[in-house]
């Protein structure tokens, strides 16, 4: 038996679909199809390969992206964060990054880069890397200094404290910066592929769009959602598995 | 960061960055990246055309409408979840989706909906915002401290009472961290619906100067936009820290 | 040069020569132009527990930390065993008022931790850390998580880490105080056997004027602005009484009495 949570969880999914289901069958626009026409479309799409080609033509630059905004952002993020005089050298062009629409540079990148695989990962990365810098270098900034302080006590020597208490203490913000982080590559892949060249899914939304094909439209853009939530929720298991320790409620001593 | 003794300011570095800017375009080493300072000269000739104008002004248009939407939508379905359990229980997932979800697959379908004008582009700016306001509301509503609850009961105070000089006060300051967000991202919501829908606003201009290679242009017209966010932004912060003197550390 | 009277109690008997594990000479701390301690000095006798007892802001914790060296002092020096220290060394363990806990690892490895920084191999001191753990009635909660226990539990903790380490001084700040009074009692009596038991030098900083009365060998009341020791006192004649009747013992109440009619006018 189901606990209330799931079982809710469920209803919810089904009020959705029901509703779109019906907002398609009145029909609220002739550009909107039902529901089950395009879960139709979907499959369809799953069965003939094209799902699967599309994909790997957007993942190509959205995977690459995300490795090298991770690497790099927590790595920068690292070194800001200890280092006090790259803190403010890097600091406000991150903040001035984090709060400024990044996408407005995508026509930059275009002229300056072309339209392959290159612009499409810079794309990914200036729209990820700097939460991640930012989560990052803040979160070693704000180790408690208790933590720090009960390290010295014990003659931990400097690199002990960096990776056995800062690095710990900070991995649940870090964590949490790599999520949203991630959820802006997607945005950012698929800006790239609705706006630099229609490849992949980006060119299964565009083309059906052309040709009035709505089911199949909404099939696209329904399973990159569904992608990038599976993805996210998929990445907090794996911290919570890993990371046991992380869930410490509030140990607010 | 201290220089001589001297402590510099927080945001200083941006001087260097800009130095950099000008000797980098001085040098001529790509095409891409005229001096700022031919820049600076582009923007404040260009803040006056009435092409740039009528681009911020569909723009702050679009932005406005679209977070006044997603502020009175997002607080009312924020404050409703925070107090019912049952909608609580079957919105939730949704919205926590929806918060991580790439907003920009939606905006075809806005397209094909509600056509390449004004309309779509309020809409994305709304999307964009509004789940993060649901969510800091919520949130907002449910730290309200139990005993202020018994304790307004106990004085005697009618629910509309309560509700204005108490529960609004007590879940102000984590409400209007999410509209602070909320409005960043919405910043960022009519941008990216201008972009992609590109008839309108900023989108166009951006259209325009590439098409024409108007490097000093295009760097004048997103340093304007980029100022304009972080002011925003750090005007937000501002005010959150009036209101929030009273909040407890979060 | 020691600012103190001594107080001997009527029934004392001849003092012995008391050899110091810790002496603090002269020792100031400025903290721009506030003035934290100015010129203290103070010894603490080996195998004995020493309280700093006194209103918040009359810097003992600092000086605690000074002596543990977590802080460095503006003037003065610190002797452990007769040799000057400035920084944390094997001699000193030091228990968190805070518990300063790593919420993300076990009870054993966070016993564990102090050994570990010593570059003790991984199976003998989790074997030594089981022993601590024992020792504190902690038994069974090796692989539990700070969260999941209870303020006074994790403050053992806390206490077993301080431990095993096997330092000469065990300095203490305020490690009673996060926990809740009937806890806190059962752990002023422990603290009373532990000292018996083990052969450490303790230095307790405290608030709480019984508290100090009832575990010290020798209190050192130190009063704020300027900090300085204005009298140390050495209970003498309940110290062997049993745990439980040093609460009703009229020289401990005398002793209480006296101490709180001079500091109550400190209090802000």
């Amino acid at each position: 038996m189901l606990s209330r949570a799931n079982t809710l969880k469920i209803l919810s999914a089904l009020v959705l679909f029901g509703a779109w289901e019906i907002a398609g069958r009145i029909p609220v626009s002739y550009a909107f199809p039902t529901f089950l026409d395009s879960m139709r479309s979907l499959f369809e799409m799953i069965g003939n390969g094209m799902m699967y080609e599309a994909y790997k033509e957007t993942l190509r630059p959205l995977v690459i992206g995300i490795i090298i905004s991770a690497v790099l952002g927590i790595g920068l993020g690292l070194w800001v964060g200890l280092n006090n005089f790259f803190d403010w050298l890097f600091s406000p062009i991150f903040i001035v990054m984090q709060a400024a629409p990044l996408a407005a540079l995508i026509p930059l990148l275009v002229l300056a880069y072309g339209i392959g695989l290159t612009s499409k990962v810079l794309v990914v990365c200036i729209m990820a890397m700097p939460v991640i810098v930012l989560n990052t270098s803040g979160a070693v900034r704000n180790t408690p200094e208790s933590y720090k302080e009960m390290g010295k006590s014990f003659l931990a020597s400097r690199t002990s404290i960096l990776l056995r208490i800062v690095i710990p203490a900070a991995s649940p913000v870090i964590f949490a910066g790599l999520r949203l982080g991630i959820s802006a590559g997607f945005i950012g892949a698929i800006l790239a592929e609705l706006k630099i060249t229609p490849t992949g899914v980006g060119d299964i939304i565009t083309y059906s769009r052309s040709i009035a094909d709505y089911p199949s439209m909404y099939a696209a853009i329904f399973s990159i959602i569904l992608l990038a939530v599976l993805f996210l929720n998929l990445l907090e298991k794996i911290e919570t598995v890993l990371f046991k320790g992380n869930q410490r409620g509030y140990v607010s001593d | 960061m201290y220089l001589f003794g001297y402590r510099l300011p927080g945001m200083s570095s941006l001087v260097i960055w800009a130095l950099l800017w000008e000797i980098v375009g001085r040098a001529d080493l790509t095409f891409f990246v005229p001096p700022l300072s031919e820049v600076i000269a582009t923007l404040f000739e260009i803040i006056r055309t009435p092409a740039f104008q009528k681009a911020l002004g569909e723009t702050a248009y679009a932005f406005f409408a679209g977070v006044f939407f997603a502020v009175v939508i997002g607080i009312t379905v924020g404050i409703l979840m925070g107090k019912n359990r049952l909608m609580d229980e079957l919105l939730l997932p949704w919205v926590n989706v929806f918060l991580s979800a790439p907003l920009t697959a939606l905006v075809p379908v806005l397209m094909v909906l509600f056509g390449f004008g004004m309309k779509s582009i309020i809409i994305t700016t709304c999307l964009f915002a509004v789940w993060i306001i649901i969510l800091n509301s919520r949130a907002g509503v449910k730290q309200i401290n139990r005993s202020l609850v018994e304790m307004a009961h106990c004085f005697g105070a009618s629910p509309m009472d309560a509700f204005f000089r108490i529960y609004f006060w007590a879940a102000l300051p984590e409400i209007l961290g999410g509209v602070r967000i909320g409005i960043i991202r919405a910043v960022k919501g009519v941008i990216i619906g201008q972009l992609l829908i590109s008839i309108v606003g900023f989108g166009a201009l951006f259209e325009l100067y590439s098409a024409n290679f108007l490097m000093g242009h295009f760097w004048a017209v997103l340093i304007v936009l980029f100022a304009l966010a972080f002011t925003i932004s750090e005007f937000l912060a501002y005010l959150e820290r009036r209101v929030a003197y009273y909040a407890a550390k979060r | 040069m020691v600012t103190s009277q001594t107080k001997e109690r009527p029934d004392a008997g001849v003092e012995t020569q008391l050899e110091s594990a810790v002496s603090v000479k002269n020792i100031t701390k400025n903290y721009g132009a506030v003035e934290a301690l100015r010129d203290m000095s103070l010894e603490f006798p080996r195998g004995q527990l020493t309280s700093l007892l006194g209103p918040s802001g009359c810097g003992k914790t600092t000086l605690l930390k000074i002596i543990a060296g977590l802080l460095e002092p503006t003037s003065g020096e610190v002797l452990v065993n007769g040799k000057t220290v400035t920084d944390p060394g094997p001699d000193r363990a030091f228990v968190f008022q805070d518990f300063a806990l790593l919420p993300w690892a076990t009870v054993l490895k966070n016993v564990a931790f102090g050994l570990q920084m010593r570059g003790v191999a991984a199976s003998e001191r989790e074997d030594k850390a089981a022993k601590y753990i024992k020792d504190v009635g902690l038994a069974g909660f090796e692989k539990s998580y700070p969260h999941e226990l209870s303020g006074g539990m994790r403050q053992r903790v806390g206490l077993a880490r301080a431990l095993s380490v096997d330092a000469d001084v065990l300095l203490m700040d305020e490690p009673f105080s996060a926990v809740d009074e009937q806890t806190r009692r059962k752990f002023q009596e422990d603290l009373l056997n532990l000292v018996q038991h083990e052969n450490k030098t303790f230095i307790f900083v405290t608030h709480s004027i019984e508290e100090a009365v009832y575990v010290s060998d020798q209190i050192a009341i130190l009063l704020p602005r300027p900090s300085r020791v204005s009298e140390i006192i050495r209970p003498s004649s309940f110290r062997n009484k049993g745990v439980e009747n040093i609460r009703r013992d009229s020289e401990y109440l005398d002793i209480v009495d006296d101490i709180w009619a001079s500091l109550r006018t400190y209090v802000e």
